[in-house]
C-alpha cells in the first residue's frame, strides 16, 4: 500500500515535470502550424532573402529584419559585453565585500525594471540625445543597441561572475606564487579557465537581445529597410510581430507566425550551443 | 622596460574596470531618476483609485492595477505548483535519464523563448484554438508558461542546497522518500522557493509583449476571468507609443518601478531571513 502511494507520487511528479516538455512542444507545434502553410506557399528562401516587406501588396521578405536584428544585437554586444565582463571581474576579484554587497542590488534592480520602462526612458533620453547631437530623427540602430546593451548587462554580469568564481582557487594561488601580478593572473589564468562560461554568458545575453521587443520597438524607428548606418531606423524580427499582429489577417498573419518560427529556431540553436558549452565544462 | 609597460597595462585595465562599474551605476540611477523625478509627483490617491478618462489622458489607472494583479495571481497559481513539483522531481527523484535531459532542455528553451513568441503562441493556442478570447485567462496562462522556468530553476537550487544529512536522518527514522521530501526537504527549502516565486511575480508585472497579444487592452474593470484587461505595462506602452500622454506615462512608469522595488526588497528580505535561519540552525 505504502509502496503504491510512493510510486503514484513519483509518477505524478514526473507528470508535472513533463508539462515543461509539453509546453515547448505546443509552442513549436502551434507556431509551425500557423506559419508553415505560408512558408510552403511563399517559399522559405523567398521569405528569408526577400528584401521587400509589403503585406498589403503581397511581398513578404524579412531580410531587412534579419539584418536589423543582427545589427542591433551585435551593437548591444559590442557596447555591453566589455562593460559586463569588467563588472564581473570587479565583483569576483577586486571588490571588497562591502562594495560588492552595495553593487549587487543595483544589478538586480537593473534586471527587474520592466522592458517598457526601459523603452520609455530610451525614447525620451537616448533618442532625444541622438537627435540633438547628430541632427537626425534619433530612432536608430544606435539607440536600440544602447538600450539593449543596458538590458543585457545583468544577464552577462551574473553568469560571467559565476564562471570566474568557479575557477579553482589553487590555480590563482599557483599563479600568484610564481610571481605573477594580480592582473597577469586574471588575464592568463582565470579568464582562459572561465572561457566557456564567459562564452555562454555572451550567448545568453545575445538571446535576450534578439528576443527583446518592447524596449526596441520604442526607440528603433521600425522602418522595414536595411539600415545603411548606425543612425538609420531599423526593424527587428520581434518588432515586426508586435507591430503588425494586432491587425493582420490571412497571409499577413501567417507571415508573422513564420517570423516567429525564425526567432524560435534561432533561440533553440543558441540554447543548444550553450548546453554544449556547459557539458564541456562539466566533463 | 617590460615592467614599465606592464604597469601601464594594469593601470589602464583597472581604470576600465572602474569606469564600467560607474557606467552600470550611472545607467541605473539615470533611469530611476529620470522616471521618478517626472512621475512620483503625479501619483496621488486619485490616480491610483480612479478610472482613466479620455483614453488615459486623464484620470487614473485602477483597472490596470486590478488587471495586473489578476494576471499575476493566475500565472503564479498555475506555474507555482507545477514549477515546484517539477523542481522536486528534478532534484530528488530524477537520475540522469533521457527524460531528464529533455525536461532540462525544455526548461532552458522556455527561459530563452522571446516573450513575443509566447504572445504569438498564446494568441494561436489560447485565444483562438481554445476559444478563451482576449481575457485574463489567456494572458495569465501565457504568463504562467513564461515564468515556469524561473520557478523551476530557483526551487531546484533551493532544494539542492538542503544539507544531505537532513534526508539521511529522516530516512534513518523510517520515513519514506515522499515523507522525507514533503516534511523535511521542502520546508527547509521553502524560503528559497518563495524567493523564486517573488522573482517570477516581478517578471510578470513587467511583462508586456506576451500580454499584448493575449489579454486584450480593455480599459474597463474586469468582472470575470474571461474579461479582457490592460496590464500596467501595456497601458504605459499605449500611452507613450500612441502619444496619448507622457505625463500619465511617467506616473504609470513610476508605479511600475515602485512595484519592482518592493518585489526586490521582499526577495532580499527572504534571502536574508533564510541565511540567518541557516546560521542559527548551524550554531545549535
Amino acid at each position: 500500500m505504502r509502496r503504491k502511494i510512493e510510486w503514484l507520487i513519483e509518477k505524478s511528479l514526473l507528470l508535472s515535470a513533463i508539462a515543461g516538455i509539453l509546453i515547448v512542444m505546443l509552442i513549436a507545434v502551434f507556431t509551425f502550424l500557423e506559419g508553415f502553410p505560408f512558408l510552403a506557399k511563399y517559399g522559405v528562401t523567398n521569405f528569408i532573402t526577400g528584401k521587400v516587406w509589403g503585406p498589403s501588396y503581397g511581398e513578404f521578405g524579412i531580410l531587412s529584419m534579419i539584418i536589423g536584428s543582427f545589427y542591433v544585437t551585435v551593437g548591444a554586444l559590442i557596447i555591453g559585453v566589455p562593460i559586463a565582463v569588467a563588472c564581473a571581474i570587479f565583483l569576483a576579484e577586486m571588490a571588497p565585500q562591502r562594495l560588492a554587497r552595495l553593487f549587487r542590488p543595483i544589478i538586480e534592480l537593473l534586471a527587474g525594471i520592466p522592458t517598457v520602462v526601459y523603452g520609455f526612458f530610451g525614447l525620451i533620453v537616448i533618442v532625444g540625445f541622438i537627435k540633438a547631437h547628430f541632427n537626425v530623427p534619433g530612432f536608430s540602430v544606435l539607440a536600440a543597441s544602447l538600450m539593449l546593451a543596458i538590458m543585457i548587462l545583468p544577464t552577462v554580469i551574473n553568469i560571467s561572475e559565476d564562471a570566474i568564481r568557479a575557477v579553482p582557487k589553487h590555480y590563482k594561488e599557483g599563479s600568484l606564487a610564481l610571481g605573477a601580478t594580480h592582473w597577469q593572473t586574471i588575464r592568463y589564468v582565470i579568464l582562459p579557465c572561465a572561457r566557456s562560461g564567459l562564452i555562454s554568458a555572451i550567448f545568453l545575453g545575445m538571446g535576450r537581445a534578439i528576443g527583446e521587443t518592447m524596449a526596441v520597438i520604442m526607440v528603433a524607428g521600425n522602418t522595414a529597410l536595411i539600415p545603411g548606418s548606425v543612425l538609420d531606423p531599423v526593424r527587428t524580427l520581434t518588432i515586426n510581430i508586435a507591430l503588425e499582429m494586432g491587425y493582420a489577417y490571412g497571409d499577413h498573419s501567417s507571415s508573422l507566425f513564420a517570423t516567429g518560427i525564425v526567432l524560435f529556431v534561432l533561440i533553440i540553436c543558441l540554447n543548444a550551443l550553450v548546453m554544449r558549452l556547459k557539458r564541456r565544462v562539466t566533463d | 622596460m617590460y615592467r614599465h609597460s606592464l604597469k601601464i597595462e594594469e593601470t589602464l585595465v583597472k581604470a576600465f574596470i572602474y569606469f564600467s562599474v560607474v557606467c552600470v551605476v550611472f545607467a541605473l540611477f539615470s533611469i530611476l531618476w529620470h522616471i521618478l523625478s517626472h512621475g512620483v509627483g503625479l501619483i496621488t490617491w486619485e490616480f491610483i483609485s480612479s478610472y482613466p478618462r479620455e483614453m488615459g489622458r486623464a484620470g487614473g489607472i485602477l483597472p490596470s492595477i486590478v488587471g495586473t494583479a489578476c494576471l499575476v495571481a493566475l500565472a503564479v497559481a498555475v506555474a507555482g505548483p507545477i514549477g515546484i513539483l517539477t523542481a522536486t522531481y528534478l532534484a530528488e527523484y530524477a537520475g540522469k535519464s533521457r527524460i531528464m535531459v529533455a525536461v532540462r532542455f525544455s526548461i532552458d528553451t522556455l527561459a530563452g523563448v522571446p516573450s513575443i513568441v509566447f504572445g504569438l503562441f498564446g494568441f494561436a493556442f489560447l485565444v483562438i484554438f481554445c476559444g478563451f478570447r482576449w481575457s485574463i485567462l489567456s494572458g495569465g496562462l501565457t504568463l504562467a508558461f513564461m515564468i515556469l522556468p524561473v520557478i523551476v530553476r530557483t526551487s531546484e537550487e533551493a532544494i539542492k542546497s538542503v544539507p544531505y544529512e537532513y534526508r539521511e536522518c529522516s530516512l534513518a527514522l523510517g520515513a519514506t522518500k515522499w515523507q522525507t521530501v514533503a516534511r523535511v526537504v521542502l520546508p527547509a527549502a521553502a524560503p528559497g522557493i518563495v524567493t523564486g516565486i517573488i522573482l517570477s511575480i516581478g517578471r510578470s508585472v513587467g511583462e508586456t509583449a506576451a500580454i499584448m497579444l493575449t489579454a486584450g487592452s480593455s480599459l474597463g474593470l474586469p468582472t470575470s476571468i474571461m474579461d479582457p484587461v490592460r496590464s500596467l505595462s501595456l497601458h504605459l506602452y499605449i500611452l507613450v507609443s500612441e502619444g496619448v500622454s507622457f505625463e500619465m506615462g511617467y506616473a504609470t512608469a513610476s508605479v511600475l518601478i515602485i512595484l519592482i522595488f518592493l518585489v526586490n526588497l521582499l526577495t532580499n528580505m527572504t534571502v536574508r531571513y533564510m541565511i540567518t535561519k541557516r546560521m542559527g540552525a548551524g550554531a545549535h
